[in-house]
């Protein structure tokens, strides 16, 4: 059988190159099948060659004006012109970023078959078997592919991203593609860059410094602050005890009835983890809690933490940092 | 439904589905099938509570209505009447086995509404759905949509304002900018959550929510179904915590991990 | 994982408010070796305590909850984390309006500054209540709230401290193991999620969980996990202004059983007026399953639905002020039993103990209650009323607990009768001459399950016969659960005589060698007396207060009868059971399934008795204070053997009838067939608790004596005390020299009249008890403990054509003639004292009796 890839391409420093996620897909598809690609807009020698170095046997580009900013739907039909002109495409896949399920949903519309996103495995064909990721994750669904086309998109992290054994030296064609005026009704009419956010608020602060109960009183967040202010990008973010005593603003709570963080760095200072709080920053990129009891569920589920009480180590950190940044 | 008092007014169909409010475990039912919910509360998803905000803000900014749709058993009138209670004004109850439904099934069930509401003379000028749903995470169902009703999707949005027959929808492109589409109406847009603060309910909403009467509509033919073998949970995490010391005395030890991750100033 | 020591002198299960309330006073008052342990994280481990509304009404109708929870402000107060707020509880109805007067009687009582208030007053202190929709409101200004998971780490600290606490948070109790002894099952070990504990001592106090636990030892801790619904809305603009955690009273709107509490700038109202939501310790999530915490279950938002409504009639500018959002809203979940009392004691497991069903309140208070238990074998503050060896069997049933709890929810701000009975789970115990009863149009009260006939419809035709006599009350209030014709039955009975099905009982038999050591360590009557003499007797704790009262039969050398209360019977027989003779010599029957008891008394209960025994029943044959075995004949000329006492808790000449279940019916019938031709009618138990032994002032346990009285106070000493030991002698004897000095008793039980029932109105009004008792002219007075008189039983005396009142006075008031008062839903009424001693006012000589 052949996989048809809709790979993602991203710009770094040293220049194109096809990005993890689709790596990883493509790691996946190789399991299956010979592999296609399909570029949106245009494939630099870089990228092809990373396409080879994962084994994949055809690189097809589509390109023109179509195409000079996304519409989803113009993809969608620039996928289903590769399947149908390629030999044999019998399933499609794509990482299940939120570009990849948009195109995917697309194209299973337009090829009237069911679609599986975020799929972490496949097994079998005729029919296919996957497996894939529902309840955020926490549980996984299994379910066939028995359309005459598959198509699925692969979860981050399903799988690790590894070239090919021997790499392969696809042909890169140009796809012809008719983009219907229709296609292009829903189309990125522009861009604007990221809004750099000086103001250190809590959903866009890169450390999120959180406190709970024990802090003790209202004027237990001294240091706390203090700590925000040594640290770059920092915010102080809150349980609800906090707020409902009073303690601080609402507008610090983080958790299921406040706000839902991702800072690169979570420091959970007196805060016993309770699943209400958990909601709204498990997914901080790393998290170090500080709390007297060690089997308490912050520490159990953080990456880092300092057994002790907070009104004693967070002066230290704070010391630490202003004896480094004079040093 | 009356007609809004001005003529600009959109009318706004936002879609929810009642799923289960999961703490950090779950445990599923004898059959594998699905979350064993019995001590669960139920909520929807984020992306939804989203859409729902935006949809009435929307209301609001044009003086329009907004009537919020889910497809699920009558407990999931629950779900129905805390939209209500932020600023719906109305609510159909799709009622049937929303586990039965798989997204296609879904989506034909809305498409339904949507055209026998418009044949009564209200046709919805934007269709919100949640970008995926918490518990199925399909993806797919306001783009399935879309194409029944054959009209323009934008998938992804966190922000909208509608101005004459156009809506402009802002999404967060792959490299973390903002993507803007202009988009005629009527429209279908999936939401993400992340641009607006969902409210949450006001006592004088509830009271309000509760005298509204809700539609309820059977759903026409047979579904095909998800397709769903069964589910499986992955094995628990265990801790993988690093201590870095007790007392004071790990300060220079989270220090340390401070300049390693780059956050110090 | 955390592991636990392998030894412990105790193990307290459970870090919630009762929990380290617990280590701290047994670390006070000497433990060592505590070993506390929770399933969940530290300071807030999971539990209700964590999600409680912490505030504090101190008014409450039991005299035992209102002392455990002002001993527990005074310590919250101790502890600095008690906020006084102020609190009214709001009438929206005139009906309501009467029972805030019936809780001003409460709080008097039990000295608790308090006042009525107009609805310009509430808004005075709330100004954005919305007066239009009360009219008037109770005032407490010592309402408050307290910080209970910040009091349970100080406490727990401060036991740390002593060096004798060792805390183990996120350790699962898995089970409880126990070993057989000469007494039964003994506690020996907890096994934990982190190791075993080898504990001499366990405590469950684990609150809505407590259940599970208590199967693991095979003991039954019988309440239910029940909601409380609570939401938070905010920010209100109107709280926000103002600095701190609570500036308003606490508002409880009585009549919509809801309440309304400041936190910071958002208004939590929570609700009881809900159906009750009741689920299973075992269905309770784990803290990982939990969305919150495992007792913060999903809101169900339906039903809450009218409480916002009228939440909002009150307060219509707070709660539905711009951006007021409802943030927070759960399903908490307390615990809640069959009686309303927590559970609190020793189980059937030597030395495992629980303090379960205790809300934060009286958390502290019950903590340093079952400490003082636990060390002394009896507390300051008498808690029998919440004693876990209080349940009978089918008392233990979880579904009598989810039966009743269902009813008495709606209950909780609910206008409760002090006769008020339930409806659910009725009828789990049927004397044997219950088809009788009915038939005789029994109205039935509930006695720990025994349906006993209150008074007899039957007897309707006696009103015509007595008049004015049976002392009819015109107040609804004052007649409800209540019958003139309860007066009828009392005064037949002393014209005649009365038959009453007594089976409620309890009884067990003593025997054994050790059996005479063993009544006479427990009992504070000289028990060593000759075989067939029967003995009544006050019973003591350590400190010399009031275990029980109760009759004991010699019936052999070796064999004593126990005849007590149904409602303290199981009480009784733990505490006689724990006197034993760790030997073995002796032991304990339990024969209340087995034997009726009837009642035959009155001046014609001689010649009825006669009539169907060929036994000397004279006075001279059957003397006073004598049991033997008689044969009765019944119908159909068949001989039943019955135990007859000779005895009278109502003051008239007569006998108590031992009968095996079996021949009960067949009794019961012979006495009223052979009692009719001389007037005798069947008499219901309002005439033999209330009525009969108000007149002769005889006094009952749970009403004039219990734990926190003595002999002396109650005016129950003999001229001698016996040689023997016994329990609670020492502190006895100390209380009789402290009687002959002229300290005196601190408080006297005195019987007082009521000289006029008039009320302002005209309506004639007649106390239920529990009313406080102040000088004429409205003073309150104070006796030597520092309490206030208040009416510990009041009943008609209709044979002196009288409302009588027994309370404890203070020594100096305590005189025959002095004119006092006695308040009743805010009317002063004048009582005069007729007896300062336990002097009978009907028949002083007991003349009948000895007849």
């Amino acid at each position: 059988m052949t996989v048809l890839v809709l790979v993602e391409t991203e710009t770094e420093a040293e220049g194109a190159a096809v990005a993890e996620v689709s790596r990883e897909t493509l790691t996946l598809a190789r399991a299956l099948g010979d592999v296609h690609a399909l570029v949106v807009g245009e494939a630099p020698p870089a990228v092809v060659e990373q396409l080879a170095s994962y084994g994949v046997q055809r690189v097809l580009v589509a390109g023109g004006e179509a195409y000079s900013s996304y519409a989803a739907a113009a993809w969608a039909t620039a996928v289903v012109a590769a399947v149908r002109g390629g030999d044999q495409v019998t399933a499609v896949a794509a990482a299940g970023t939120p570009r990849g399920n948009e195109v995917l949903a697309h194209v299973a519309c337009r090829l009237g078959v069911a679609m599986a996103a975020n799929v972490v495995s496949v097994e079998g064909d005729a029919p296919m078997t996957v497996s894939r990721q529902v309840l955020g994750g926490s549980a996984l669904e299994v379910m066939p592919l028995a359309d005459s086309v598959a198509v699925l998109s692969v979860a981050g992290h399903a799988c690790d991203p590894r070239p090919a054994e021997s790499a392969s030296s696809p042909e890169v064609e140009a796809l012809q593609v008719e983009v219907p005026e229709a296609d292009l009704r829903a189309r990125v009419v522009r861009t604007e860059p990221g809004e750099p956010d000086e103001s250190g608020s809590l959903k866009s602060a890169r450390v999120v410094v959180g406190a709970g109960r024990g802090a003790g009183s209202a004027d237990g967040f001294k240091d706390l602050v203090e700590l925000t202010e040594l640290l770059d990008n920092a915010a102080l973010g809150v349980s609800r005890v906090v707020t409902s005593l009073g303690w601080r603003p609402h507008h610090e709570q983080v958790g299921q009835t406040g706000s839902r963080v991702t800072p690169d760095l979570y420091l959970a200072c007196g805060i016993s983890g309770a699943i209400q709080h958990w909601a709204g920053m498990s997914s901080s990129k790393t998290i170090l809690a500080i709390n007297t009891d060690p089997d308490a569920p912050m520490v159990t589920k953080a990456h880092y933490a300092v057994i002790g009480d907070l009104h004693e180590i967070v002066p230290a950190i704070n010391e630490e940092l202003r004896r480094r940044r004079a040093g | 439904m009356a007609n809004p008092s001005t003529g600009s007014g959109r009318r706004v169909l936002v879609c929810i589905k009642r799923v289960p409010d999961l703490g950090g475990e779950i445990s599923l039912t004898a059959d594998g099938m699905s979350v064993d919910d019995s001590n669960l509360g139920h909520t929807v998803s984020p992306h939804e509570e989203a859409a729902v905000e935006l949809a009435i803000q929307t209301a609001k900014d044009t003086g329009g209505e907004a009537t919020v749709l889910t497809l699920g058993s009558s407990d999931a009138v629950e779900q129905l009447r805390n939209a209500l209670a932020l600023g719906c004004t109305g609510a159909v109850l799709v009622e049937a086995d929303a586990s039965a439904y798989g997204p296609a099934d879904v989506a034909a069930a809305i498409a339904d509404v949507v055209r026998e509401h418009e044949r009564a003379g209200t046709t919805y000028d934007l269709v919100l759905l949640g970008n995926d749903a918490s518990d199925t995470g399909d993806f797919q169902v306001g783009i399935r949509l879309s194409y029944l009703l054959d009209r323009p999707v934008v998938a992804g949005v966190s922000t909208l304002g509608v101005s004459g027959d156009r809506v402009t929808a802002r999404g967060q492109s792959p490299d973390g900018g903002t993507e803007i589409y202009e988009v005629p109406l009527p429209a279908v847009l999936t939401v993400m959550e992340g641009g607006v603060e969902p409210r949450y309910p006001s006592i004088p909403g509830r009271m309000k929510a509760k005298k509204i009467k809700i539609e309820e509509i059977a759903p026409s033919g047979e579904p095909a179904g998800s397709g769903r073998v069964r589910l499986t949970l992955p094995p628990a995490q265990p801790s993988q915590v690093t201590v870095l010391g007790e007392g004071p005395e790990a300060a220079g030890a989270v220090v340390d991990l401070l300049e390693k991750l780059g956050v110090t100033r | 994982m955390a592991s636990v020591p392998t030894s412990a002198r105790v193990v307290v299960i459970g870090a919630g408010i009762v929990g380290n309330s617990l280590v701290y006073h047994l670390a006070r008052l000497g433990w060592r070796d505590i070993v506390q342990i929770d399933k969940g994280p530290l300071p807030n481990p999971g539990g209700s305590t964590g999600h409680a509304s912490n505030f504090i009404f101190p008014v409450d109708h039991s005299r035992e909850i209102t002392d455990l929870t002002l001993d527990s402000v005074r310590q919250y107060q101790e502890m600095g984390v008690f906020t006084q707020s102020g609190g009214f509880e709001v009438a929206r109805t005139e009906e309501r309006m009467e029972e805030l007067r019936r809780r001003m009687s409460s709080a008097k009582a039990w000295g608790i500054e308090s006042e009525l208030v107009t609805p310009e007053q509430v808004v005075e202190k709330v100004p954005f209540l919305d007066a239009d929709r009360i009219v008037g409101a109770f005032w407490t200004p010592t309402v408050g709230v307290v910080d209970s998971l910040r009091a349970g780490t100080i406490m727990r600290e401060r036991a740390l401290e002593l060096g004798v606490l060792t805390v183990v948070p996120t350790v699962e109790v898995t089970g409880l193991d126990t070993e057989d002894g000469p007494t039964g099952p003994t506690v020996k070990r907890v096994r934990t999620t982190g190791g075993d504990i080898e504990a001499e001592t366990v405590v469950i106090a684990c609150g809505v969980w407590s259940p599970k636990i208590g199967d693991m030892a095979g003991i039954s801790i019988p309440l239910t996990p029940a909601v409380h619904q609570m939401i938070s809305v905010g920010p209100c603009p109107q709280l926000a202004e103002r600095e701190g955690e609570i500036s308003f009273p606490i508002v409880r709107d009585m009549d919509t059983f809801c309440y309304e509490r400041q936190h910071g700038a958002d208004m939590e109202v929570g609700s009881y007026a809900h159906r009750a939501i009741l689920h299973e310790p075992e269905e309770i999530p784990s803290i990982e399953q939990a969305k919150l915490s495992p007792t913060e279950m999903p809101f169900t938002s339906e039903d809450f639905d009218p409480q916002l409504e009228q939440a909002f009639e009150l307060m219509p500018e707070l709660l539905g002020a711009e951006g007021a959002e409802i943030r927070y809203a759960i399903n908490g979940l307390l615990s809640l039993t069959c009686d309303g009392s927590p559970i609190l004691g020793e189980s059937e497991v030597k030395n495992l103990w629980t303090a379960s069903a205790v809300w934060v309140k009286e958390g502290p208070g019950v903590g340093r209650a079952v400490a003082e238990w636990m060390t002394h074998g009896e507390s300051e503050i008498d808690v029998s009323a919440s004693d876990i060896a209080r349940f009978y069997p089918h008392q233990m049933r979880r579904e009598h607990t989810r039966l009743r709890t269902t009813e008495s929810f709606i209950k909780t701000y609910g206008i409760v009768h002090p006769s008020e009975q339930y409806e659910s789970d009725r009828d789990q115990r049927l004397a044997p001459m219950h088809d009788s009863e009915v038939k005789l149009g029994a109205r039935f009260f509930e006695a720990v399950g025994w349906e006993r006939p209150q008074w007899y419809e039957s007897n309707a035709d006696l009103l015509d016969v007595y008049g004015e006599a049976v002392m009819p009350r015109e107040h609804e209030w004052d007649s409800r659960w209540w019958s003139p014709i309860v007066n009828a039955e009392h005064l037949r009975m002393r014209e005649s005589a009365g038959v009453i099905d007594l089976t409620a009982f309890a009884i067990f038999d003593v025997t054994g060698p050790g059996a005479l050591d063993a009544v006479q360590r427990t009992c504070v009557a000289q028990c060593d007396v000759a075989v067939g003499r029967v003995i009544y007797t006050p019973v003591l704790d350590h400190k010399g207060g009031f275990r029980s009262d109760l009759t004991v039969m010699r019936l052999g050398e070796e064999h004593f009868r126990v005849v007590t209360g149904g409602a303290h019977g199981m009480a009784d027989k733990k505490w006689f059971a724990d006197q034993l003779p760790g030997d073995g010599s002796a032991r304990l029957s339990d024969v209340t399934d087995e034997i009726s008891t009837i009642g035959l008394w009155g001046p014609r209960a001689r010649d009825i008795l006669g009539s169907l025994t060929s036994e000397d029943v004279s006075h001279e044959g059957f003397g006073f204070l004598t049991c033997r075995e008689i044969a009765l004949r019944t119908g159909g000329g068949r001989e039943v053997s019955v135990l007859a006492s000779r005895i009278s808790y109502v003051g008239e000449l007569g006998w108590e009838l031992y009968v095996p279940m079996g021949q009960a019916a067949a009794v019961w019938d012979a006495l009223l067939e052979a009692g009719a031709p001389h007037g005798a009618r069947p008499v219901g138990i309002g005439v033999y608790a209330t009525t009969g032994r108000i007149e002769k002032g005889y006094r009952a346990f749970g009403y004039e004596l219990d734990g926190e009285r003595t002999i002396m106070e109650a005016g129950m000493a003999r001229p001698k005390v016996k040689k023997a030991d016994f329990v609670g002698k020492e502190a006895y004897l100390q209380q009789r020299d402290g009687a002959q000095s002229s300290s005196g008793p601190k408080t006297v039980l005195c019987t007082l009249s009521v000289d006029d029932h008039t009320s302002a109105s005209g309506v004639k009004r007649y106390m239920l008890g529990g009313e406080p008792i102040l000088t004429r002219d409205g003073a309150t007075l104070t006796d030597g403990h520092g309490h206030h008189p208040y009416v510990t039983t009041a009943g008609s005396a209709p044979s002196l054509g009288k409302h009588l009142l027994m309370a404890y006075l203070p020594p100096e008031e305590a005189r025959v003639g002095n004119e006092l008062a006695v308040s009743y839903m805010e009317e002063l009424y004048p009582v005069t004292v007729a007896a300062a001693d336990a002097t009978p006012l009907f028949d002083p000589s007991n003349d009948r009796i000895k007849g």
